[in-house]
Formats: structure tokens, sequence, C-alpha cells
């Protein structure tokens, strides 16, 4: 067992961050407080590549299965008896490996942003968001109660929302965070019924718990959920899918990706950490954690993952071709990518070879992560030196961003998926899933593939290479040694990375996954990846007007990608037009005038009425005494015949 | 502990303000009256949970009994219990802060503390009083310093406000009376809760006195439709009368539809649940959707009140232990936030001029502390994990989840639509207010002072307390809606 007091301080120092930056950022430690919070993180890192390390090689292991431990449980609020929520730590692969990812990628960032933001005025305010989402999310990853992960869910949506709207003199950045927030609060919505169906199915909020009577066939709790149903569905297979939904939004799957490419408003570092490889993959993280209940009581539900998984993936991969600022590229590349790792789940059965999806998943999240991180750097050193989000402001940068180029390129490799770069092994575990349990999703994920090799080189030609480079005014090179020592870094890993042998470690049932290459079968993606950079070198490497004139051919298909097949104009229909007008302003219009005016109404005709009755306060005696008297003998009556 | 000291703190307090000479002699003898009550109320919390955890299981503690009229069976007889406790923590909170950010009241300084003083009275009275008689003696006492703290130091239409406030409560009063001597006459002649608690007051009386007591309470509570006081009152009122308004009044409804209302007449509760939790549910949607339409700062919460005041009804009206305990967390929450949130406006107010949401913009800029803090509430009020709003809602939810029917799941999931729509309208008002470009004219503006700071930070200490380690509040709470579950299952 390992001592919870390393766990806990992952946690805590990004906390620590955070509250430090947050109170004495701003007027005492100015200037330091970069260097604060990236020292804060270089142990967190260290902390949890130790943890992982332990994990995976030392302790996890128990008969060559690797165990959910619970190093660390505490009871938070109880409701009844078995059923409270518990802030907790639940070590097991995907954890592990969560922690290392994250810890890397924001220890990546921090340093970058040493750069990158120098000068800003809210410096240490920037580093003190980016300590909230790390600890919220890393809480996220450890969570060992299903209440626990809605509550850090919701707080790694918080420091998204902070972290988009940094600039906040901007408008449109105000617009983005609220928007983020809203679509994912959304899909929360979803995630919250979903828990509460779960939780009283179970009888529980313990993920373990929860799981073990989610899927033994003999519990009583899975015969009730599995039996009762409505709408013709199961009311397990609805909390499942509500869960799923959660997962979707956060994770920018089809219908609910509508926040991610405004999302970009954020400082790039930012896209970095959050929108790109740690908080999207959030979703992804969740269908895994529930992954037994998914697969093995219900699999309509897990099919849902793996459909919409499959859709997001193409219909981001094509509209990824059209968009000419780079940042959001790269945001529709991730909804892609993460659709892939969604997909893989959802071909994914539990246990045994079987269970290859599962692991694939896990791998190209891992993978992702890191040439995906990379990307965003890189697109933020590029941004840095142009000042300009659209690639038609960039080109032939090769010469003056050497290592930004190579780099890049790496990335691009990569994530198209040359070997023998990290993107290649994962992609082609989860080609080969696909192929052996869903024909259809297979070849989804084979034409995404080759897609997406096309838009990943039209960015990096577009930017490199093109039209030739006028240096004009003064500039200051490719940013300082901070900047460029995580480029070179996660450039090592998306270059090495898939060289792990990752089934070993991280499998559906914690069993180690002896995953084979298969060479015949890698020739197809291969091929089609090389014919998609080839096709994006014909067109971008020079300056030409061959893509304008196939956009020209295509012209309506072109004009509704382009505008991203109007999703968020069908939004803003919905939410503008139909709930504004139709809900909100008829809600606040009736109580002004329906609700109120009958209070009104009720003042006004009292004070008629008693306008009309004041004769009656005349001052002569004999009329009270009449008033009286009648009185007396209305309430005689009253009670001689009322009240008995 | 001698509960009666509760009373009798804010009541020499209040005389001393009226002896004083000068604005000054005054501000700091009130702060220096809120600020003994507040530690007594933490003194009264740690005593009642060392007696708890001596095995004191008594339902009610430090019971002391006098009688009054003996004729009329009336007796000063308090008690508390953990619903209680957590009530008067609440208050002795909000009065503070609400003192604080009065500071700069220069329109008869007096008086105005002498009535803010004497409103906390009649609530802490409220709070812990067992007779119902002096229960709605107490309620009376918090009621009319309203109406002249708005009439006479109130904004914009405060003479309508005012007696609209002052008449709908009224209004409410008179049917929580008249529905208190139906229980007197029907109960035994007795108007000691926990005397009536323990006789069956026959089912034919519960049925006619459990809509008058509620609605009557309710109208306090903002329950729909009796809710439109809310609106106007708290935008006329001054800054610490909202606060005291939504922290505190509000809190005297929600607080006697569970003790009285439900706890007296298990057999109404059950028979009048689903109107109960329909209206409920009605405000906190309604509500919701009503404030993403306004435009004024306090308009904006004040319907926003409305919603979340739904919830305590909501779950008062679920009939279950977990709801009915999240009901009063909810009442606990609501309370310190919205005055939290009345005191951020009140700040902002008194640079910017206006309240019109679209006429600021980019306070972030300028006064990072109070736009922070209006982060930190936005956040609550949405329901942010961490800070108490998200607790007590959390409690409703699952505690009405335990409701399988089909009605009581719709409306359980219909209420939880408003974490969305909640979302909406914060993220609006914080998006103009503090984020986005800010105007000229407002380049000047100063963050907030010493005192407003003071008034902010022992809010936010209460919602922190309830946000980060809820099983405090948790523990106080569920034993005491245990015992009303008790006699409510016994109705079943």
């Amino acid at each position: 067992m390992p001592n919870p007091i390393y766990i806990i301080l992952i946690l805590l120092l990004p906390l620590a961050s955070f509250l430090i930056m947050g109170i004495f950022g701003r007027n005492h430690i100015k200037n330091a407080s970069g260097i604060i919070s990236t020292t804060l993180l270089f142990i967190t890192a260290c902390l949890a590549f130790y943890v992982a390390y332990g994990y995976f090689l030392e302790f996890g292991k128990v008969n060559g299965v690797y165990q959910k431990l619970i190093p660390f449980k505490l009871t938070w609020l109880e409701f009844s008896k078995g059923v409270s929520i518990d802030l907790g730590i639940l070590l097991d692969p995907i954890t592990a490996m969560m922690l290392v990812v994250v810890t890397l990628i924001s220890l990546m960032v921090h340093i970058y942003s040493l750069g990158y933001m120098k000068g800003e005025e809210r410096f240490s305010t920037y580093y003190a968001f980016l300590g909230l989402f790390t600890f919220s999310m890393l809480g996220l990853v450890v969570a060992s109660n299903i209440f626990q992960i809605y509550m850090f869910w919701e707080l790694v949506g918080v420091s998204s929302f902070l972290l988009i709207g940094f600039y906040f003199e901007k408008p449109s950045a105000v617009a983005a965070s609220k928007k983020a927030f809203i679509v994912t609060r959304f899909a929360d919505l979803g995630f919250l019924i979903g828990i509460l169906i779960l939780s009283f199915n179970a009888g529980t909020l313990d993920f373990q718990t929860l799981i073990q009577r989610l899927t033994s066939p003999e519990s009583a709790e899975l015969k009730s959920a599995v039996a009762s149903s409505f709408l013709g569905i199961s009311t397990l297979s609805w909390g499942m899918i509500l869960v799923f939904m959660g997962g979707a939004g956060k994770s920018a799957m089809f219908p609910l990706h509508i926040w991610l490419p405004d999302a970009m408003e954020g400082p790039t570092p930012v896209s970095a950490l959050i929108h790109a490889a740690t908080m999207v993959v959030a979703g992804v993280f969740l269908v895994a954690r529930l992954f037994p209940v998914f697969a093995i009581s219900s699999p309509h539900a897990l099919e849902m993952v793996g459909n919409v998984g499959a859709i997001s993936a193409l219909f981001a991969a094509v509209i990824a071709c059209t968009q000419t600022d780079i940042k959001r590229v790269l945001a529709f590349s991730t909804m892609s990518q993460i659709g892939f790792m969604m997909f893989a789940l959802g071909v994914s059965k539990y246990g045994g070879e079987e269970g290859l999806g599962y692991t694939a998943s896990m791998f190209h999240l891992f993978t992702h992560a890191l040439f995906k991180a990379l990307l965003f750097l890189g697109a933020g050193a590029v941004i840095h030196y142009v000042h300009s989000n659209d690639m038609k402001d960039m080109g032939g940068l090769r010469k003056v961003m050497p290592i930004t180029h190579l780099t890049f390129l790496i990335a691009c490799l990569a994530i198209a998926g040359v070997p023998p770069f990290a993107g290649f092994f994962s992609k082609e575990e989860i080609l080969l899933a696909a192929f052996h349990h869903n024909k259809m999703i297979y070849w989804i994920a084979l034409l995404t593939s080759g897609l997406t090799a096309f838009y990943m080189f039209r960015l990096y030609f577009n930017i490199f290479w093109n039209k030739e480079h006028h240096a004009h005014g003064e500039h200051h090179g490719e940013g300082g040694f901070v900047m460029m020592m995580p480029l070179v870094l996660l450039a090592a890993g998306a270059a090495f990375a898939g060289f792990i042998p990752f089934g070993k470690f991280v499998s559906s049932d914690g069993l180690p996954l002896e995953s084979e290459f298969h060479l015949q079968f890698s020739i197809v993606p291969v091929v089609l990846g090389l014919t998609g950079i080839f096709i994006a070198m014909l067109f971008y490497k020079k300056q030409n007007d061959k893509s304008d004139k196939i956009a020209l051919a295509l012209n309506g298909f072109y004009k509704a990608t382009y505008n991203k097949f109007y999703f968020d104009e069908i939004y803003l229909f919905i939410t503008k037009k139909i709930i504004f007008n139709f809900i909100g302003r008829p809600a606040a219009w009736f109580d002004k005038n329906i609700v109120d005016g009958m209070v009104n109404a009720f003042g006004n005709n009292t004070l008629a009425v008693s306008e009309k009755i004041k004769s009656f306060q005349s001052g002569k005696v004999q009329q009270y005494a009449i008033y009286f008297l009648s009185g007396v003998i209305g309430l005689a009556v009253l009670f001689i015949y009322l009240w008995k | 502990m001698n509960l009666l000291i509760l009373i009798l703190v804010p009541l020499i307090t209040a005389i001393a303000v009226f002896l004083m000479r000068n604005k000054e002699q005054v501000k700091w003898t009130a702060f220096a009256g809120a600020s003994i009550q507040l530690i007594l109320s933490l003194f009264l919390f740690k005593a009642f949970n060392d007696a708890r955890a001596a095995g004191n299981t008594a339902q009610m503690l430090f019971e002391q009994q006098t009688a009054l009229f003996k004729s009329w069976n009336i007796s000063l007889h308090l008690g508390v219990d953990g619903i209680s406790v957590a009530m008067i923590l609440l208050t002795s909170f909000v009065v503070v802060a609400g003192v604080l950010m009065s500071w700069k009241v220069e329109k008869m300084t007096k008086e105005f503390y002498f009535l803010l003083i004497l409103l906390s009275m009649g609530a802490y009275g409220f709070f812990i009083s067992l007779d119902l008689f002096v229960l709605f003696f107490f309620l009376e006492i918090a009621v009319i310093p309203k109406y002249l703290l708005i009439g006479i130091w109130g904004s914009g239409k405060k003479e309508y406000s005012a007696n609209k406030l002052a008449l709908m409560l009224m209004g409410g009063s008179a049917l929580v009376l008249v529905g208190m001597f139906g229980l007197y006459f029907g109960g035994g002649k007795s108007f000691d809760i926990i005397q009536l608690s323990n006789i069956h007051i026959p089912v034919a009386t519960q049925k006619i006195c459990f809509p008058l007591l509620f609605a009557g309470f309710g109208v306090f509570t903002a329950l729909f439709p009796f809710h439109t006081w809310t609106p106007d009152g708290h935008s006329s009122a001054p800054t610490a009368g909202s606060m005291f308004l939504a922290g505190i009044s509000m809190k005297l409804g929600g607080y006697g539809c569970l003790r009285v209302a439900t706890y007296l007449m298990p057999e109404g509760a059950v028979e009048y649940s689903n109107i109960v939790i329909v209206l409920s549910a009605i405000a906190v949607l309604y509500g919701s959707f009503a404030t993403m339409m306004q435009k004024d700062f306090k308009y904006i919460n004040a319907y926003s009140s409305v919603s979340h005041c739904g919830f305590v009804l909501l779950g008062i009206g679920m009939l279950t232990k977990v709801a009915i305990t999240g009901a009063v967390m909810q009442m606990v929450s609501h309370g310190v936030m919205t005055a939290l949130f009345f005191a951020v406006i009140g700040i902002i107010y008194e640079r910017t001029h206006t309240r019109q949401i679209d006429e600021m913009g980019g306070l972030l800029k300028v006064m990072p502390f109070t736009a922070t803090i209006l982060f930190v509430i936005g956040l609550c009020s949405l329901g942010l994990p961490g800070l108490s709003g998200f607790v007590a809602e959390m409690t409703i939810f699952m505690g009405s989840w335990e409701r399988t029917d089909m009605f009581h799941r719709a409306i359980t999931i219909a209420a939880t639509m408003s974490i969305v729509v909640t979302a909406v309208y914060i993220l609006r008002a914080i998006g103009q207010v503090a984020m986005g470009p800010i105007k000229a004219e407002y380049l000047h503006l100063t963050d907030a002072t010493w005192n407003e700071k003071l008034a902010t930070m022992i809010l936010l200490i209460g919602i922190l307390a309830i946000g980060l380690a809820p099983f405090w509040l948790n523990n106080l709470v569920s034993p005491g809606a245990e015992i009303i579950m008790q006699k409510i299952q016994l109705a079943k």
C-alpha cells in the first residue's frame, strides 16, 4: 500500500498554488508567482510519477492482477446508511496513468507560460487558475465516489470558464466562457440525474460497491435496475446514458461540441492543457471508470457511446479540413480524436482479448495528450510570433522557427498515424478493435484517419511552407528557453511513447493484455494517412489556387462545413428565440402583469371598497350600536349552528 | 445555557443604541451587540453539540418555561433543537454583516440601527420559541421594522414596496394567526408546540389548519403565487434591509412551514404535499426563468431567491428525511448566500449609482475584491461544489429521488433543470457586471472599504464552512429532521 500522504499532497500542492497566488499574488509576489507555482507543480509531478511508478511496478499488482486500492477515504456528507458522498482516493491503472498525464502536461504548460504570459497584468491570477484547474482535474481522476467525481467535474468546468474568460475585457472571450460553461452544465444535468438513478438503484455512491452491485449477475440491485424500465429502456440504461451525456458534454462530443471551438478564446497554453490534453478527456475517463457496468450490464448504452464517438470523429474531421483559424483546426481535431477514444470504448468488451478497445482507448488518450499539447504549444509559439490566429497570415515560418517547426512536424506525424510515432500505435489498436467488433465504425474510423492526415498537414504546410515569410519589423524569435523546452520534451514523448507496452499496464480487467502487432493490418491505414499527407502537400506546400478551386467546386458543402454545419446557429435559435422569447419573457411578463397585477388589483379594490364603506364610520353612536348588535347576533348564530 | 439571553442581548443593544448620543457611538454599540450575539450563538452551537455528545437525547435542549397567561395556557417556552441552532447561527452571521454594511447610513442613523437590532431580536425569539403565541409575537416583531426600513431608508418606489411588503406579510401573518387558533381549539387548548406534537390533532382540523399555516408562512418564504412582495421589497430596501429580508425573514417562513405546519400536522402535510411540491417546483423553475429576463441587479437576486426558496419548500414537501434536511440546509445556505449577494450589490450600487446590469461592465478591473466576491457568490448560487448552495441542493435532490413514483420523479427532474437556468442568469449577470470592457466613467471607482470587506468575509466564512465541510451542518440538522419524519411516517 502506498503512503496516502503522497497522493493527498499531489492534490494539495496545486490547491496551495491556487490559494497562494489567489490571495497574495496580486499585491505581494506578482513576479515570483510563476516560479513558485511552477516549482509546486514540479514537486506534484515528481510525486505523481513516483506514485504511478510504485503502483505499476511495485505494489499495484497482486497475483498478476492490478488492484483497485483505496488508500484514503473521508465521509463528507452522509445522506443515509450506506449512501454518502465520500472524498476518497481510488488508485487503479487508469488513475495512475491520468495522474501522470495531468501533472506532466500541467507542468509543461506552467513552464511554457512563464515565457508566453510574461508581462501579462494578471500574471499571478493566471497561475492561480492553472493551480485550481490542476487540483480539480486531479481530484476528478482520483475520485472514489460518483458524487465526488461530479463535484470535481463541476470544478474543472469552472476553472475552464475562468481561463477561457481570462481576457475578460474582450466580449468574445466572455461570450465563449459563458457558452462553454452553460453547454457543459446542460450536459451535467444529465450526469446528475444519471447519478441519482444509479445511486438510488445501487443503494450506494461508492464506485467500487456500485460497480460490483451493478455487474455481478446475482445481485438484487442489478436485477431490479434491469427489470424496471421507462419508454422501453431499462432504468439502468437510462442511468448510464444520462451519465454518458455528462461525459459527452465535457468531451465535446456531437451534438454537444459547440463550446469547444469557441473555448479557444482562452490563452493558448490553457487550450493545450484544458481543451486538448486533460479536461476534455474527462468524458472518456468517466466512461472508462464505469466501463464494467457499461460493458456487462448495459450494452445498449455502450453501443451509444460507440456511435456518438464515431459520428463525432468523422464530423469534426470534415469541419477541420476547412477552418482557417489554426486553433480551431486543432480544436476540431481534438474533438475528432476524442471521438476515436470514445468509440474505442464503445466497441470494446470487458476482459481479456476482447477488451482491446479499452486498452487502446486509454493508450490513445495517453499519446494524444502528448502530441495534442505539443501541437497547441507549438501553435502558441506561432501565434506569439505572428500575432494572429489565421493561417492566411502565416507561411514560410520554418526558417525563422526551426525548433517549433521540427516539433510541430513530429506531432503532425504522430497524429496522422505515421510509424513509428506514438499516434500510430494507439490508433492501430483502436482500428483493430473496431475491425473485430463493428465494421461500420471501422470504415468510419479509416476514413477519418485519412482526413486527419490531410487536415493536419494542411495546417502544417500552411504555417511553415506555402508563401514565403517576409520578416517585417522586429521580432522576438521563437520565444526563449522556457517556451522551447516543453516543446522538445513533449516531442520526445510524441515520438517514442508508442513503444510503451501499454496493454501490460492498463486493461479492462486489470490483467495484462498482450497486444500483437499486425503488419498486414497496418498497411491500409498507413497508406491512407500518407495519401492524405501527399494531397495536403500538393495543395498547400507551395502557394497555388488548387485548394480554392476545389472549394469552389464543392461550393455548398464547403460553405456548410466552413460554418460548422450551422450548429451554432441552430443552438442560438433554440436558446435565444425559443427559450428566451417563449419561456423567459412570458414568465417575467406573467409575473409582472398577472401575479403582481392581481396583488395590485387586490390592493386597489380594497381601497375602493374602503372608500365606499368609510361612510359607516359616521360618528353616530346609534348607527354604531346597530352594527354592534347585528355583529353580536351574527356571531351568536355562527357559534350556535356552525361551531358545534 | 439560558436561552433567554439570546433575546435579552438584542433587546439591551436596541435600548443602548437608542440612548447613544452620536452616530459613531450608535454604530459601534450596534456592532458590539451583534458581535456578542454572534459569539453567543457560536457558543450555543458548541454547547448544543457538547450536550448531544454527552448523550443528551432530549428532543429540545436548554428548555425553560415560564407561564405568561395561565388562562390561555400561554407560556414563554424556550428550547432548541439542531434545526433552530442552525437558524440562529445563520441569523447571527447575517446580522453582524448587515450592521457592518450599514456603516454609511447618514439619515436617522440611530433609528435605523434600532430597527435593525429589533428585527434581529424578533428573529432570534422566533427560532427559540416553543409556544405558538410567543412565536407569533416574535414573528410580528420581525415584520414591522421592515416596513419602516424600506419606507424611510429605501430607494426607488419605496412607499409602494413598503406597503406591498407589509400588507402581504401581514396577510400571511393573519393566516398564521387563524391557523394557530384553529390548532388551539382543535387540539386541546394549548399553544405549546411540544404538547401539540404529542397529542393527535383531529384530521379534520389538520385539513383546515395546514393550508392556512403553510400558506401563511409560505408568504414569508415566497411561496408561489404569494412571492410578488419579494422583488419590489428587496429592490427598494436599503442594503442591510435586503440582507435581513432575504437572509432572515424569508427563513422565518421556511422554519414555520416546517416546525409548525408540517411537524404539528403530519396528516395535513401528507394530504397537501402534492400541492406543495407542485407550487414549489413552479417557484423553482418559474423564478429562475423570470430571473433570466431581469435587468435590475436586485431584481435578479430577488427572483433568484424565489427560485432558491422554492427548493426549501420542495424539500419540505417531499417528506423524506434527507429532503427535509436538505431544505434546512438550503435555508441556511441561501440565507448566507443571498445576504452576501445583496451586500455585494450594495457595494457596487454605492459606487456606480445604478443597478442596471447593462449599464455596468468590466468592474473586475477597478474593484477586484468586490468582483471576486461577486464571482464566488454567483458560483455559489449556481451550485458550485465547495460552496454552500451545492450541498443543500444536492441533498434535496437525493432526498426527493427517494420518492419513487412517476409524479415525484417528474417534479424532481423538473427542479434539477433549474441548475442550468441558474447558470444562464448568473453568468449573464456576472458577465455584464464584472467582465467585458469597462466604461470610462467607472475607471476611478474604488474597491470595498474595511467594513464592507469585513462583512463579506464573515458571510464568506459561512458559505465556505458549509460548502467545504457540510457534515457538521448535516449532523446538526438531520436528527431534527428525523423526529419530524417519525411523525410523518405514522401519518402515512
